[in-house]
């Protein structure tokens, strides 16, 4: 039925197998969408958040989305700054995961102000001192940048390629990448650095605050390290399930152990300077503010030290190592394990950086405040999901997405599904 | 002449908790002054609005030698690190829709200008912040009682203490058609200053040495020689502010006899307290 437009030599499963799936994630979409209609209508009070908790569950997504996004720049980075050339295999699956994490993330941002008509102040009417106003600047710069570099592959698609300007179009853009990925990297290096800083500078909040360079508190730093870090643990992964959602081998192995041995090693060198910032941070910041790390952690069940040793311990330092021993990272197991973990782990410094911060009492007699979702905001959050696996699989389908697709399943045809 | 005051106000307020009987009249003058919106059911007190706040405090002893004591709560009106204006909150406002009033040490909130991202209500340690969850609901009638000059906000927006900001408007303009340059001490008194019935509440120009807040306060002119970012201490031993020590800089003072309400204040490590509660207020500048 669509054959036409699929990529030549490409086989994919029928159109109504498709279809089908494609009705039940959008299924999930709607809900999603019908639950962002609501709060759109009726406002904030349709979440759980209340006074304390004025940044709650998609602040944290908005966060964790951005992290592990940051695959697109670091990837784009190596491929056309480095030029590392074997990552041309995976970088247009890069782009477009960065793509569906900046879209979702501007969306989530649409759905969480109190007054969504007016989202446009933050540029119109800008304070240069808040860290929120460079995310917004260079998050919105950035999702143009991710645009420009999706545009190629979708022109690429069978039939767009016939036409001549189209196909001039992306060899062109093709040409002058490393442009858009050098700015690309800029603006990432802002963005994911201000998401730091918007915890970091809160030196009302001593849980988040942290002393840095110049303007720049430690977690800017930090935040882009470690999405550079943990990015391509996400691509990876998503690589790995959509290689197993389809029964094909997508990307060859020394692709994959190339990023994720670099995704290793930055892995490493980013949870040593969390160390460092812990330690610091707990025995001097902290107390020169009146506070033990244990009053952070220990008046509650939910927010003990196990959140801060699965973050750095389990999901940071064990994944980085995995990653970057030869024997443990050419284990497809072990591999497939770290990029769990990592992905995990990332999440989890964001909830931490998010939600902890909220949660820890200031005032010697305030209380800890704990928080849990309401369904209207578990829906907006499981939306850019659904639209993720959506666009996913229309681009898979449609699009030259892997380049090395053709030569590794060419041999055994007979045996390829969706 | 222009109608503007030549000298720089630094308005600020000091609250006797030993006063303070926790009658919760401060709350209530509040609210009704500044046309704060209220629940039907307000049970839940995280998500209802108090720009002034009641919180009970007690020593953590069991009886006999249970106390306990009442501290009001309004907007610390901050002047941030080393007194520059940077409160926590006005200093991460990406649409500058809170700001700090160099010439008042008041700090606005811009409602129009608000479009709801609470990262201010993060920023601020006090919770002295508050979204507008619903839109504002009277009960039938109660338009009429509303206050005139303070407008009501609408939903999607964050609010709190103004210092009840349009009074010292409706002062100003007082003293400039008289062809007076600035207002007196007792022409510009926030609601709950005036609401107080054990008179707990003493509001004025932490500039003025003529202002009684001053003279309670005796407010440090120089920079914390321990923390530098900390500005006008109390030089009143029994006077302290909230969370003093993370370089805040509020404007709102407690004065209290009892050592016990005093530590609260703030957090201390364990045995830091009895070095430094010798160091508080004037004594700790010789």
């Amino acid at each position: 039925m669509d054959s036409a437009l699929i990529p030549e030599g490409a086989k994919r499963c029928s159109f109504p197998k498709f279809a089908i799936g494609i009705v039940i994630v959008g299924a999930v979409l709607l809900w999603g969408v019908f639950a962002m209609g609501l709060i759109w209508w009726k406002g904030l009070n349709q979440t759980n958040m209340n006074d304390y908790y004025g940044f709650a569950l998609w602040i944290w997504a908005d966060l964790a989305v951005i992290a592990v996004g940051g695959g697109a720049f670091f990837t784009g980075l190596l491929r056309y700054i480095f030029n590392i050339d074997e990552l041309k295999n995976i970088i247009n699956f890069a782009v477009i995961i960065g793509f569906i994490c900046y879209s979702s993330a501007l969306l989530i941002l649409a759905i969480d102000i109190g007054q969504p008509l007016r989202g446009w102040f933050i540029f119109w009417h800008a304070n240069v001192h808040s860290m929120l106003t460079e995310v917004a600047f260079c998050l919105s710069a950035y999702f143009a940048v991710l645009t420009i570099e999706f545009i190629p592959n979708i022109l690429e698609n069978r039939q767009a390629n016939k036409v001549p300007f189209f196909r001039h179009l992306a060899h062109n853009m093709h040409g002058i990448m490393a442009v858009f990925a050098a700015t690309g990297a800029f603006l990432s290096f802002f963005h994911q650095g201000s998401l730091g800083g918007v915890a970091g500078v809160l030196f009302g909040r001593p849980f988040a605050y942290r002393e840095g360079l110049l303007i720049w508190p430690w977690t800017f730093f930090l935040f882009t390290w470690s999405a550079a870090a943990f990015g391509p643990c996400f691509t990876l992964l998503i690589t790995k399930i959509t290689e197993t959602i389809t029964g094909k081998k997508l990307v060859k192995d020394n692709v994959v152990n190339l990023l994720a041995k670099i995704s290793g090693w930055m892995i490493t060198i980013y949870i040593i300077a969390k160390i460092i910032d812990t330690i610091y941070w707990a025995t001097v910041t902290a107390p020169s503010l009146g506070f033990n790390i244990s009053h952070f952690y220990t008046n509650n069940g939910f927010y003990g030290y196990w959140i801060l040793i699965t973050e750095i311990l389990v999901c940071g330092l064990v994944p980085g190592i995995i990653l970057i021993m030869k024997s443990t990272r050419e284990n497809p197991t072990l591999r497939l394990i770290a990029f769990i973990l990592g992905v995990i782990g990332i999440c989890l410094n964001r909830w931490v950086m998010v939600l902890q911060v909220m949660a820890v009492p200031v005032m010697s007699f305030d209380t800890w405040a704990l928080y849990f979702p309401s369904w209207q905001e578990i829906a907006t959050t499981i939306l850019p999901v659904a639209y993720g696996i959506i666009l996913i699989s229309v681009t898979y389908r449609y699009l030259p997405v892997f380049p090395q697709e053709a030569e590794l399943n060419a041999v055994e045809p007979a045996a390829e599904t969706e | 002449m222009k109608q503007e005051n030549n000298k720089e106000h630094k308005f600020g307020m000091v609250i006797d908790l030993d006063k303070c009987t926790g009658c919760g009249s401060c709350m209530v003058s509040c609210m009704s002054e500044n046309n704060v919106p209220f629940k039907e059911d307000e049970s839940n007190k995280k998500d209802s609005i108090t720009w002034m706040r009641v919180y009970k405090l007690t020593n953590g002893k069991s009886f006999p030698d249970t106390e306990t004591a009442y501290l009001p709560r309004p907007c610390m009106h901050c002047a941030g690190k080393g007194g520059h204006g940077h409160s926590p909150c006005v200093s991460v406002c990406p649409a500058t829709a809170t700001e700090y009033g160099h010439d008042t040490g008041i700090v606005s909130q811009i409602y129009t200008r608000c479009f709801g991202c609470r990262y201010c209500m993060g920023a601020c340690p006090y919770h002295a912040r508050y979204f507008n969850w619903w839109d504002p609901k009277w009960p039938e009638g109660m338009e009429n009682y509303l206050s005139p000059n303070v407008s009501p906000r609408m939903r999607g927006v964050v609010e709190k203490c103004s210092f009840c900001y349009h009074r010292y408007q409706a002062a100003r303009d007082k003293a400039y058609h008289e062809g007076r340059n600035d207002i007196e001490e007792n022409e510009f008194q926030t609601a709950c200053t005036t609401a107080c019935p054990a008179g707990a509440i003493v509001f004025g120009d932490l500039n003025n040495p003529a202002h009684k807040v001053h003279q309670i306060v005796k407010p440090d002119p120089h920079p914390d020689k321990w923390n530098r970012h900390v500005v006008g201490k109390s030089r009143n031993p029994k006077v302290f502010r909230l969370l003093e020590r993370l370089g805040t800089n509020p404007k709102i003072y407690y004065l209290s006899e009892r050592e016990w309400i005093r530590r609260k204040g703030d957090n201390y490590l364990d045995g830091e307290w009895d070095k430094i509660k010798n160091h508080h207020g004037s004594s700790s500048h010789g």
